[in-house]
């Protein structure tokens, strides 16, 4: 029987594919997010920062911030199941092409209660993935993984693979 | 019929939206708002590209833009209310913002209820005759004491 094979090399490879995923989107890096990884589960984070303010009043967070942080950590969940066996399989190099990301068909984002100005987290599940389309879920809390402040629903156009 | 009161509700919408930092970052311009709905403009940011290889702005930051010209558009209505949040807001993509094109959202409030409004909205990028993507959406409505 093959030795498994020793627990730096799979997470390095694991961590290396996650920030090439992550790596060059702009978009993530202006928001703040980050993606944190248990085996192959993840959770998004934003930290919170005072340009994610959308009602100064109260204060609370956006509810285009909140939408962008659902939509992006519903992609990356996606991505990251998409090239799982790839990357396992140690196919993800450091020299190989950029990961072509799903594109957004559309998005509902249901809003249950105020972001509060403090950290946010994000967990996205994949309900179908086939060859042309996915439908992904995605919540959203803050100090309660129980008392969701929103959810998501998307549908995503898959990225064309050869073969 | 003319209403004395449409300057002062449109002034108040406009501070609204123009005190939002987060409508700021994002170089938001409310560029028309009365009676009939508001619209608002985005510049093209290199900080909000969702895709690197072909510089198209990320989903993210025009459903920021369409929530904030949601929002806009409920505060502007004759209804009067005194605030107002998102309940649902469901965004279509339709095609991919022109890479250095800015996008204006434009966004009417159809129907207000006692306790909830109505919401749609499109957003172009310099073919108006193309939308890139609609929304519609549920807002709350805070009425003021009587």
């Amino acid at each position: 029987m093959k030795r498994p094979e020793p627990v730096q090399v799979i997470k390095q490879r694991r961590d290396a594919a996650l920030q090439k995923m992550l790596e060059g989107v702009p978009y993530i890096r202006f928001l703040g997010i980050r993606m944190d990884r248990r085996g192959d589960e993840l959770t998004g984070v934003l930290p919170y920062d005072d340009k994610l303010i959308g009602n100064p009043m109260l204060p609370a967070l956006h509810g285009g911030v909140t939408a962008a942080f659902l939509e992006v950590t519903a992609i990356m969940e996606l991505t990251w199941s998409m090239i799982w066996e790839d990357m396992e399989a140690g196919k993800i190099t450091n020299d190989a092409p950029r990961v072509v990301l799903p594109k957004t068909i559309d998005f509902t984002v249901d809003y249950l209660r105020t972001g509060l100005p403090r950290d946010a987290y994000a967990r996205a599940r994949v309900n179908r993935s086939g060859r042309r389309y996915a439908s992904v879920h995605v919540e959203a809390w803050q100090d309660n993984r129980t008392r969701l402040f929103a959810q998501a629903t998307g549908h995503f156009l898959m990225p064309q693979r050869d073969g | 019929m003319p209403d004395p009161n449409a300057d002062v509700r449109t002034k108040i919408a406009r501070q609204f939206i123009e005190a939002i930092p987060h409508a700021k970052v994002l170089g938001m311009q409310l560029t028309r708002i009365d009676n009939a709905g508001a619209e608002i403009t985005m510049p093209y940011d290199a900080r909000l590209v969702g895709d690197p290889e072909t510089g198209v702005i990320h989903g993210g930051a025009v459903s920021a833009l369409m929530d904030t010209c949601c929002g806009a558009a409920v505060m502007a209505h004759p209804a009067a209310p005194v605030a107002t949040a998102t309940l649902d807001l469901r965004i279509d993509y339709m095609r991919a913002a022109k890479p250095g094109d800015m996008i204006t959202t434009r966004a009417e409030c159809y129907h207000v209820a006692r306790s909830v409004a109505f919401v749609r909205a499109t957003a172009y990028d310099g073919d108006f005759d193309r939308p890139v993507a609609t929304a519609t959406g549920a807002f709350t409505v805070e009425r003021a004491r009587a």
